[in-house]
């Protein structure tokens, strides 16, 4: 059995940020994923870097995370297509106008850029938007990330620094003995490792479980639509004050439309498939915004997991009652976020100070009904 | 038919104008061009019975459930329904070469399609190139047309045509068309070269210059002269796979099965698949032809008839008992050509370095061997890091290139995986998708919390 200092299961950013860390400060870390290296959330979400919709809680947490992704090839290795671009939050009626203001004044309150616009100042920033709106507001930290290829520049950096990569190995169950955690997977994988981190999104809940901890997390099957390639037609990043849209034209002219309209799925069969009324609203929500994407053709539908917990803010930290074990995930925004998150985790494990406050799991935690084998 | 036969309310969708798939293919009618007697006696039949048609609509998604979600000329439809038989044929498969993707080179599929909708020709000068019997019928075809040929190069041996003459005899009637096809070339003085290739295809100010030469019968090239052709066009196929569109989409199991194209659905003897309600039928199941797929279309019906409680299972064993004795004929034969057809893993081996291997993305082999070099054990992982596979045909030409690719890397087709499904199954105009509505009108969910 191989025996590790830490085993870190689940390989998304936030998994595979705190592994990298770990191993670039000199623990021999074992990374586990039931697929392989960030194909879930992590290489599938939306790449918007946006402060607009981030919880104004964890706007401190995304500014760093953000100027984190921006900087990916001096500490990564790895351009992972991070642009820095102007956001903007549209209001099509007084009522998103009201909500559109809210939002703006608990996250400038938080640290966020964020102030109201004309619409005459927004066409002058970006002609592509619909005149039509009577609000916008502006902030000029938002951007994006080429999402798929996260997965990539985190391979190349956590295999440079020792990290043992355990990819298409599905855990099945977690015990602790002789002082260490035993990770079982189904084909038979076995590890041992001193310490743990839980890092699986919105298998969060099926993992605690093992340790015998209760603790819901909620499981969101959010919609993304990219179009064909296309002549440009915007050059911010677009939302609506209710949430329900998320717009960005790449470099190689493709335009990604989410907003977080749900599709089928569940953390057994993962997205399962889009709901057709649903990409229809979500594609006349869109050509709002943008006028020209009518000319678009769509060309792929996806689904994405997100996890959230009852309190819909982060677990990141200690596990309680059990020796050196650890949770980081269900992030709001969480892919902005999860490099500096990563950070924040690795910093606690090390022995240091984190940075920030992290985020204590023992508040969501429902019972600890049954404990694991052997427990001390 | 079959099902509508059993009293079932049965909806046909096709994305063509009228019935006939590729092999049946209807002329426009003001061409005034002569059909296949089959196909006019297909759909003679079709129109004479139960069945509701809907030609011009092109499906682009089908839900668990079921509902199919179709683009018409006037816009979107859904329909939904008990059971869903999925009669989605086959896709071109070419080898990639340096040259592949000029204009001016098109599949044979291609060609066929040229021939047979629209009675055009490819070219004045076309080289027929790749294997399986579509070479032969592209050759005749364009011949019969009045177009010229360069010559035949066949990545087969003339040996291999007769290996499974057996097989081939089991079908008279298409065994004689075959030799006299061959005939055809050999009076019109057209040169066949077997076991040949394109090695490159450049484009030069007189035409396309295209460079063949012998190859082994894995399809790895071999020392040795080759030949020099200078024409306007090329056509070229290295046989077919089966569209898997939807039941990837559904998550249907599948298995990799090379002389019947690749990966293909997991279907029983009824042709259900892994999913209760969901049948596939036709070259769809993995190639095996026309003939074959018109029987198990016929099978696929009752089957569903009968699942549907609309047919007893005695009447059901009664039925099919003849049927399935002629449809195993018919696989026979079929299986014969869809062996000549295969995917030959020398060839897609030798693919060189710097040639364009999904031609959406124009991304390369060596780009691919990097990919896997850096980790990706699944298409899908390398599609993620290349954008191989992400372009408009959503990996349906390059897809099971890139799985033998991938798989030449130390792991199997069976790891390798193949592309994950994906809506819409052809690119949509979004205006037709999403008709402009007042804001007012849109029916939104509620707003995320602050």
């Amino acid at each position: 059995m191989a025996h590790s200092d830490i085993a870190v299961i689940g390989a998304g950013a936030m998994g595979a940020t705190t592994a990298l860390h770990l191993a670039r400060a000199g623990m021999r870390v074992a990374l586990v994923d039931r697929g392989e290296i960030c194909r879930e959330a992590s290489g599938v979400n939306a790449g918007t870097l946006t402060l607009h919709m981030t919880r104004a809680a964890l706007i401190p947490y995304a500014i760093k995370g953000r100027a984190l992704w921006l900087s990916a090839a001096e500490w990564l290795g790895l351009d992972v297509g991070a642009r820095s671009a102007p956001g903007f939050s549209l209001a099509f009626t007084a009522a998103e106008e009201e909500l559109l203001v809210k939002r703006a004044e608990a996250r400038a309150a938080m640290g966020a850029p964020i102030r109201l616009m004309t619409p005459a100042e927004v066409c002058t920033i970006d002609p592509g938007i619909n005149p039509a709106i009577c609000a916008a507001a502006f902030c000029e930290l938002d951007g994006h990330v080429t999402a798929y290829l996260t997965g990539r520049g985190y391979r190349q950096a956590l295999v440079a620094a020792g990290v043992t990569l355990v990819e298409k190995t599905p855990v099945v169950e977690i015990d602790r003995r002789d002082c260490a955690y035993r990770i079982i997977g189904r084909n038979g994988t076995q590890l041992a490792a001193r310490r743990l981190v839980l890092a699986g999104g919105v298998w969060l809940e099926t993992m605690l479980a093992w340790l015998g901890l209760h603790i819901p997390v909620k499981c969101l099957t959010n919609q993304l639509v990219v179009t064909e390639r296309m002549r440009p037609v915007m050059r911010s990043v677009v939302g609506i004050a209710n949430g329900l849209l998320s717009l960005k034209q790449f470099e190689n002219g493709t335009v990604l439309i989410g907003g977080g309209w749900q599709g089928h799925g569940d953390p057994i069969r993962g997205g399962v498939e889009p709901i057709p009324d649903n990409l229809i609203g979500n594609l006349q929500l869109a050509r709002h915004a943008i006028p020209a994407l009518c000319e678009a053709r769509i060309l792929r539908i996806w689904l994405g997991l997100e996890s959230e917990t009852d309190d819909a803010m982060p677990m990141v930290g200690a596990l309680p009652g059990l020796p050196d074990a650890y949770v980081i995930g269900c992030v709001h925004s969480g892919y902005t976020s999860a490099p500096y998150m990563g950070l924040l985790l690795a910093q606690l494990i090390l022995g240091h100070e984190p940075e920030m406050p992290l985020f204590d799991p023992g508040r969501l935690i429902r019972s600890t009904a049954a404990q694991p084998k052997d427990l001390p | 038919m079959a099902a509508a036969a059993q009293g079932l309310s049965v909806r046909l969708l096709d994305e063509a104008p009228q019935a006939g798939g590729q092999v049946y293919r209807a002329p426009p009618q003001s061409f005034g061009a002569k059909a296949d007697p089959e196909g006019i006696r297909l759909r003679e039949r079709l129109r004479a019975s139960p069945v509701t048609t809907c030609f011009d609509h092109t499906v682009w998604s089908v839900s668990p459930g079921f509902r199919v979600d179709a683009l018409r000329p006037d816009g979107t439809v859904s329909f939904t329904a008990r059971a869903v038989i999925v009669a989605a044929g086959a896709q071109e498969r070419v080898v990639p070469f340096p040259g592949w993707t000029l204009p001016g080179v098109i599949g044979l599929a291609g060609a066929t399609i040229m021939l047979k909708s629209q009675g055009l020709l490819p070219g004045r000068l076309t080289l027929v190139a790749g294997q399986g019997p579509l070479l032969l019928a592209v050759a005749v075809g364009i011949l019969k047309a009045g177009g010229r040929l360069a010559a035949v190069i066949d990545l087969a041996s003339r040996a291999e045509w007769w290996a499974d003459w057996p097989a081939i005899a089991s079908r008279p009637a298409l065994a004689a068309r075959g030799i006299a096809w061959q005939l055809k070339l050999r009076r019109a003085g057209v040169p066949i070269f077997y076991r040949h290739a394109i090695r490159t295809v450049t484009q030069t100010e007189s035409g396309l210059a295209v460079a063949t030469g012998p190859v082994d019968a894995e399809g790895a090239p071999l020392a040795g002269a080759g030949h020099e052709f200078l024409v306007d066009v090329v056509t070229v196929g290295n046989g077919l796979t089966a569209s898997t569109d939807v039941t990837r989409l559904l998550r249907a199991e599948h298995e990799f099965k090379a002389v019947r194209g690749g990966w293909v659905p997991t279907l029983d003897a009824d042709f259900r698949t892994s999913l209760p309600g969901l049948y596939v039928a036709g070259d769809g199941a993995g190639i095996a032809g026309a003939a074959a797929a018109a029987r198990d279309g016929w099978l696929a019906g009752l089957a569903a008839a009968r699942d549907l409680g609309a047919l007893s299972t005695a009447a059901y064993e009664q039925r099919v008992a003849p049927l399935r004795r002629a449809a195993s004929r018919a696989r026979l034969f079929g299986a014969a050509m869809a062996k000549l057809m295969a995917l030959r893993p020398a060839q897609v081996a030798a693919i060189a370095g710097e040639t364009i291997v999904c031609r959406c993305e124009d991304v390369t082999r060596g780009e691919l061997d990097a990919a896997v070099r850096e980790g990706a054990r699944e298409v899908n992982q390398v599609k993620a890091w290349t954008r191989c596979g992400m372009g408009p045909c959503q990996g349906r030409i390059c897809g099971d290139i890139v799985g033998a690719l991938v798989a030449g890397r130390g792991n199997g087709r069976h790891e390798a995986g193949y592309f994950t499904g994906r809506t819409p199954f052809r690119p949509l105009p979004l205006s037709q998708l999403a008709p402009l509505t007042d804001y007012a009108d849109l029916r939104l969910p509620p707003p995320a919390p602050l």
